[in-house]
């Protein structure tokens, strides 16, 4: 009897062992990621959801992408293609009454000026449109009035539909859409245009362009803290203040003779190369809050230093931004070489072990086609653990919440 | 990217014209514009910006922050308290909503919603009182990308790393400083064990013995009593006999790692080093010839070897020395040199203005693991010879001849591909002076300008202190004096206008300051 507990004790130790050599011999070293929500970003969303795809006429989307090809590479693209990974993903069901979410695929974001930027100014009109073809073609709109269907608005300030933020304040989020879920690129605590429960996800960033840049990892990273972009918006404010609040033309006041600070307004080519060699990258808010950068610093390996007061980012349930980035109070910006110096070197080596987990990179990109543990499927895992759905957001028939005519009087336009 | 889709989307709101025809901007500019207060702002503008435009600042945005000034936040900042942003193209409308709204503009949002804590509008831009960098920060900032490099070699660079034993072969000769130094600092780069085995020809000296004392690395110095002959070809062998007494002491003191032959004029990249600790038995490299010619010569064209280095066009293709792959990736053959085009005109006494030529497979390209060298040792492949069996009357060229079997060597550097070293040998004269150790002592008196002095074929007599026949002195202040007046300066410029003058004066004017 003891002989054999002994034995037992014994194989289970060397087990242990074994995996945990296992475990160590993997090259590089890196930490699991544990969110506030657990460990969650390796889950599978397959079988715990299921999701109704809406059929609308092209007009909607086919029609807009055709008119307009720009619309598959810039940063918005990922409401485009999160309507073709649903498509095709198991997840997708055909029968509505089993499903547990439902996703309207509206382009919002594909009406581009010659220069490439979107208007928003029709996208109320065809969002309000789509809504009004749902609501009349199929009952599951009237039946919760939007609470249990998902929509992707990737725009700057999310659902307020305007690239101006005082705007985007005035109208707030469009009023059809405040019962649903929002999949958004814009994040901001105690902000108008952020609504409770919405799902922040990161801007489409080029994964195959980013691959096809990497260097050797083993080139030493001697850059300490790299920067490319605008400080002075000199177009439209020229004297700064005005202009992300007045951060980045504060670094560049305070920085720009540090030779610790590689930072400058250029285009290099290098651009990738060079952040794969620095060891802090910054991410300061520009006109608004979020921007391509934090994808391209997990990508590449350099720990994001995030200059915006209040910012919500990526998946904040799953993925711990805190222990992954620097987070600097836009009043703090002057103080940034002391505080990013003062950091313990073991912090840093520690955030660039989280940063080297495999699984944090893919959750942050938009691969095609869809890879496991990517911003796709950390999308489908956020509307799963909203699930199951709460009992009291279904109405009683022909009661409504929603007020159809609020907003402002040219979003009522028929699109 | 962001900042692009930022800039324009904002030129986009700052020039609503060109909006006008398009779709309507927002319902609330419709009613707006043309109520009788908002024509009466307009005007009012209108004429502010008369003003402004006479009075060269902007007038309409001072008024309006005096009338209207709602500072929200408390920051402590040195510009201007922020205040609501104006904006000159929507003043009409912006106008009357923005002082009703001394927070953040949503008015007309959710009533249920907090309000953001964070203020929309002009900010100021801090800057601290001294914005420079602090010199104990940039050394903490360099302490950590030591760190962090540290821990990225420790990951992706070399596991187990072997020590590097460096062979160098010297003598004491003007150019030695300058070839030595450029061996020292590489060396002290290489962030692995060195050990640097020196042998200089002519018998040990304290010169070279402090120039390699300064390196920090652990050095063995040995002498050989034969003096270096003035030939190229007599340089060669000795240095040959000179390796191979640096293997033995190897072989003597059964030292471990990887010997490299550094020569001392030789160029290493630090990529070098990286490389060899690759190396199983015996490696090879590709080494870039830098064929310097004592006229004004181009390089003539070679076929060459596929490298890192760019050829341009076919006349300035650079040599390179080196293992030869086929297809597999394995070696096939040597890229040697080929000193035909240089015919006649190479060097032969190493002062020569003509074209200093390396060997066909210069030592330098070659590496090998020290337990080749070892007696006794099992491990060793039978394709090795024993050093012992090498006398050094013989002619041995390369350290090929170590090996019984020449196609076990193992090409590195991506198969030769890469070019990790390169090979330049410049010497001065052997007549040249130098003062020893590179240190003048007693420090000169006279110096001469060297724009006027002519040069001739034959060698310039060295200036000595009490020098003879000087001719202008343009700059002539002697190092010593540095304690002139403004006038005797300006007094002396004004003689200098005149004819040159003969030795008596100019020592005249030396003496009178």
């Amino acid at each position: 009897m003891e002989i054999r507990n002994c034995v037992f004790a014994l194989i289970l130790c060397h087990a242990a062992f074994v995996s945990c050599a296992v475990g160590l011999g993997r090259n590089p070293p890196t930490e699991r990621i544990s969110g506030s929500a657990g460990d969650v970003l390796e889950d599978d969303p397959v079988g715990r959801l299921k999701v109704f795809v809406y059929e609308l006429p092209s007009k909607y989307n086919k029609k807009i992408l055709q008119k307009d090809q720009r619309c598959l590479n810039h940063m918005f693209a990922a409401e485009i293609y999160m309507h073709r990974f649903l498509l095709s993903s198991p997840v997708r069901t055909l029968n509505p009454a089993e499903a547990d979410w439902f996703y309207t695929p509206v382009y919002t974001t594909c009406d581009l000026t010659p220069n490439g930027l979107p208007l928003p100014f029709k996208s109320p009109r065809m969002m309000r449109s789509a809504i009004q073809l749902i609501s009349s073609n199929w009952p599951y709109w009237n039946r919760t009035e939007g609470a249990d269907h998902f929509f992707v608005v990737p725009h700057d300030f999310g659902a307020c539909f305007h690239y101006q933020e005082e705007k985007a304040i005035e109208r707030g989020i469009l009023t059809m859409l405040r019962r649903a879920t929002l999949v958004q690129t814009f994040g901001q605590r105690n902000h108008v245009c952020l609504k409770e429960g919405s799902i922040t996800v990161p801007p489409y960033a080029p994964p195959q362009k980013m691959q096809s840049h990497l260097i050797p990892e083993k080139t030493p990273r001697a850059i300490f803290v790299y920067f490319r972009g605008l400080f002075y918006d000199v177009g439209n404010d020229p004297e700064g203040g005005y202009y992300a609040r007045g951060a980045r033309a504060a670094v560049w006041e305070n920085f720009k003779d540090n030779p610790l600070f590689d930072i400058s307004t250029e285009h290099p080519t290098t651009y990738y190369e060079d952040m794969q060699r620095a060891v802090f990258c910054l991410c300061p808010l520009g006109w608004a809050p979020w921007s391509p950068r934090l994808v391209e610093a997990v990508v590449f390996g350099c720990i994001p230093v995030i200059i915006a007061d209040d910012i919500v980012l990526p998946f904040a349930d799953a993925i711990p931004w805190e222990e992954i980035g620097v987070f600097v109070d836009e009043k703090d910006v002057p103080n940034l070489d002391t505080i990013l110096t003062s950091i313990p070197p073991e912090t840093i080596l520690r955030k660039q072990r989280l940063l080297a987990n495999p699984s944090m990179k893919q959750a942050m990109l938009f691969p095609q086609p869809a890879q496991p543990g990517d911003a796709f499927h950390q999308v489908l895992n956020g509307l799963a653990r909203k699930l199951p759905h709460d009992k009291s957001i279904y109405l009683a028939p022909g009661e409504k919440v929603l007020n159809w005519t609020a907003g402002p009087v040219g979003d009522l336009k028929p699109w | 990217m962001m900042k692009l889709s930022a800039l324009q989307q904002s030129y986009l709101n700052r020039r609503p014209g060109s909006f006008r025809g398009a779709a309507p901007l927002d319902s609330s500019a419709d009613g707006a514009i043309k109520s009788p207060a908002a024509v009466f702002w307009l005007v009012l503008h209108g004429l502010c910006c008369l003003i402004s435009l006479v009075l060269g600042f902007r007038f309409s945005r001072l008024v309006f922050f005096f009338i209207f000034s709602t500072s929200v936040t408390t920051n402590t900042n040195h510009f201007m308290a922020p205040f609501r942003q104006l904006t000159t193209t929507t003043a009409a409308d912006v106008a009357f909503n923005l002082p009703s709204n001394p927070t953040s503009g949503g008015g007309v949002g959710d009533a249920t919603l907090n309000r953001t804590r964070v203020v929309v509008g002009r900010h100021g831009i801090r800057i601290r009182p001294w914005p420079h960098p602090d010199p104990i920060e940039v050394m903490k900032a360099h302490q950590i990308i030591e760190r962090v490099q540290k821990e990225q070699r420790n990951q992706f660079g070399v596991k187990n790393p072997r020590t590097v034993i460096a062979v160098t072969p010297t003598y004491v000769r003007t150019f030695q400083t300058l070839h030595l130094t450029g061996v020292v600092h590489s060396l002290m780069l290489v962030p692995y064990d060195v050990v640097w085995i020196v042998v200089e020809a002519g018998g040990v000296t304290n010169e070279t013995a402090a120039i390699i004392s300064k390196s920090g690395v652990k050095t063995i110095h040995i002498g050989v009593d034969e003096k270096m002959p003035n030939t190229w070809e007599g340089r060669h062998k000795l240095e040959a006999k000179m390796r191979l007494r640096a293997l033995r002491v190897v072989r003597d003191k059964k030292l471990e790692g990887i010997v490299m032959f550094a020569d001392d004029s030789n160029m290493h990249s630090i990529e070098l080093f990286d490389e060899i600790q690759s190396v199983n038995w015996f490696g090879a490299v590709s080494i870039g010839i830098l064929a310097h010619s004592g006229g004004a010569e181009e390089l003539s064209s070679f076929a060459t070897v596929e490298k890192e280095v760019e050829e341009k066009e076919k006349k300035q293709a650079i040599p390179v020395q080196g293992p030869a792959c086929n297809e597999s990736s394995k070696l096939a053959g040597w890229h040697t040199f080929d000193p035909q085009p240089y015919e006649g005109n190479n060097a032969i006494f190493i002062d020569d203005r003509a074209t200093v030529l390396p060997m066909k497979l210069e030592w330098a390209g070659f590496v090998l693991n020290s337990r080749l060298l070892w007696k006794d040792n099992e491990d060793k492949p039978h394709w090795v010879r024993d050093l012992d069996s090498m006398v050094d009357g013989d002619d041995i060229e390369s350290p090929l001849s170590l090996l019984k079997d020449s196609s076990m060597v193992e090409p590195l550097g991506s198969c030769g591909k890469q070019v990790l070293l390169w090979w330049l040998r410049v010497e001065a004269r052997t007549d040249s002076k130098f003062p020893a150790g590179w240190i003048i002592d007693p420090p000169l008196e006279i110096t001469v300008p060297s724009k006027r002095t002519p040069w001739p074929d034959a060698p310039p007599e060295l200036p000595s202190d009490n020098e003879k026949a000087v001719n202008n002195m343009e700059e002539s202040q002697p190092i010593v004096k540095h304690t002139k007046t403004r006038s005797s300066r300006s007094k002396r410029r004004s003689k200098r206008k005149h004819e040159p003058k003969t030795v008596v004066d100019t020592k005249e004017q030396s003496e009178q300051n």
